[in-house]
């Protein structure tokens, strides 16, 4: 049983305007916060490429230019963050990740996503097909800005967002699930924001 | 980027509040004493959960202020608008039951035992935080990296903990940016960090420092972007931001 906060009534305002939208334990934005672990990468689109990977064999590769020729859609979704802040509604231009995995003909269980500066995040293969997740390449209309993840980053929108891999340049097949970057330090392999999965054991 | 594996529930835990601290107008500390804590590691945080009498909760993430070895604190900046800033740093009392559980992140952290690296710190406003676990930390272990302090506030009477920094200034070199308001004869900077003023606080690259950068995004991105452009690696340079409505 959680104690009383002597005093502490809340601004609760969320749950009451936007019902059923808003997870356990999170907060809604109407600013875009950053966070990331380090200095921003900045490749530049004519360096950039989307590897689908099994074992570090490239096993289908796509050019920004190839890319960007893929049938794009307009995506809205809630976003929610570990660090407690929801964004409703937000709008992104995306390529869908399962044209990618179809054209690269993959089978896994899981896949690790890899950027620039050398992130990385774990995520099963049935959360990133299905409708489910994206490689987005422009916000609100205009194209993604560097220090959200530009020139392109994971959307998986139903998963806590540092899933949402900024800087991705590609996915690596895995028969396994393996930890990555947060996961390493202690956040949740799944990360389910309605279960609350914030860290390992929640 | 590869990092040792922390891997164990966190549960959430009463813990008394033992005392609080004014440290500025709008930034207090609060000294915690949880039941059972396994001890924390220089620059990582913990979750704080308030419940209000009709059950309605609301958790937030603050930094640890205290080194490792001592009870552990938070310092918390009040947010006007914010849902619980206000409530840690105005109702908030000695004595008080908060819900708090951590200690949680093993990336924005500084080991005394394993440092050889010239340390490189900056802050913008309460980004001073984590950076002060890291300092009390090497001044407790006896650490001999020198360290350099880069602290960006907007006036002299913003500057948290700002006895003790006087205090250390024997040891740890501290340059102020003052972005709003500087006191009469104040012959230090004036303004945002800019390039010429990184140039000079950062650690030459040949002698291979690390950095630790924490504070709004704005000043995070700035003072990162220039530290890689003065040759830092980008893995030596470890961020924590916080943006507009982040730990409010």
């Amino acid at each position: 049983m959680s104690p009383i906060s002597r005093g502490f009534h809340g601004r609760r305002s969320d749950e009451a305007a936007t019902p059923g939208r808003v997870p356990p334990g999170q907060y809604v934005t109407h600013d875009f916060p950053v966070l990331s672990a380090g200095p921003t990468p900045h490749t530049p689109t004519e360096a950039w490429t989307f590897s689908i990977r099994r074992a570090r064999d490239v096993v289908k590769s796509w050019t920004w230019e190839e890319m960007r020729a893929l049938p794009a859609e307009t995506v809205t979704a809630d976003i929610h963050c570990v660090t407690r802040w929801s964004k409703l509604d937000t709008q992104w231009q995306a390529v869908s990740v399962d044209t990618l995995l179809e054209q690269a003909g993959a089978e896994a269980a899981y896949v690790l996503a890899f950027s620039d500066g050398g992130y990385t995040t774990n995520l099963p293969i049935d959360d990133v097909s299905g409708g489910q997740a994206w490689v987005a390449f422009g916000y609100d209309g205009k194209p993604l800005e560097p220090e959200h993840g530009g020139p392109a980053r994971l959307l998986v929108p139903h998963l806590y967002f540092w899933k949402s891999a900024k800087w991705v340049r590609g996915l690596e097949l895995l028969d396994q699930d393996e930890p990555g970057f947060w996961e390493t330090y202690g956040y949740h392999m799944y990360g389910d924001p309605w279960r609350e999965q914030r860290y390992a054991g929640d | 980027m590869a990092g040792t594996a922390v891997r164990r529930r966190l549960t959430w835990q009463v813990a008394t509040v033992a005392a609080v601290r004014d440290e500025t107008a709008t930034v207090r500390t609060i000294e915690l004493a949880p039941p059972d804590w396994a001890g924390h590691r220089a620059g990582q945080h913990l979750d704080v959960r308030l419940t209000a009498e009709d059950g309605y909760t609301a958790e937030r993430s603050y930094s640890i202020a205290s080194a490792p070895g001592e009870p552990v604190a938070i310092t918390v900046q009040r947010l006007e608008d914010g849902e619980v800033s206000p409530y840690l740093t105005t109702e908030l009392r000695a004595g008080d039951e908060l819900e708090v559980r951590g200690p949680i992140g093993g990336y924005f952290v500084w080991d005394a035992d394993s440092a050889a690296s010239p340390l490189l710190l900056a802050a913008g406003g309460s980004g001073i935080v984590p950076l002060r676990s890291i300092l009390r930390h090497r001044a407790h272990s006896g650490a001999v990296v020198p360290a350099r302090l880069l602290y960006s506030v907007r006036s002299w009477p913003d500057v948290i903990y700002r006895g003790e920094l006087e205090q250390c200034a024997g040891s740890v070199s501290v340059t102020y940016a003052l972005t709003r308001q500087a006191p009469p004869g104040w012959t230090g900077h004036r303004g945002r960090v800019d390039a010429t003023l990184l140039a000079d606080v950062a650690w030459p690259i040949g002698r291979e420092p690390v950095a630790y950068v924490c504070g709004p995004t704005s000043f995070v991105e700035t003072i990162a972007e220039g530290l890689v452009s003065l040759g830092y690696p980008p893995q030596l340079v470890k961020t924590e931001r916080f943006g507009g409505a982040g730990g409010s």
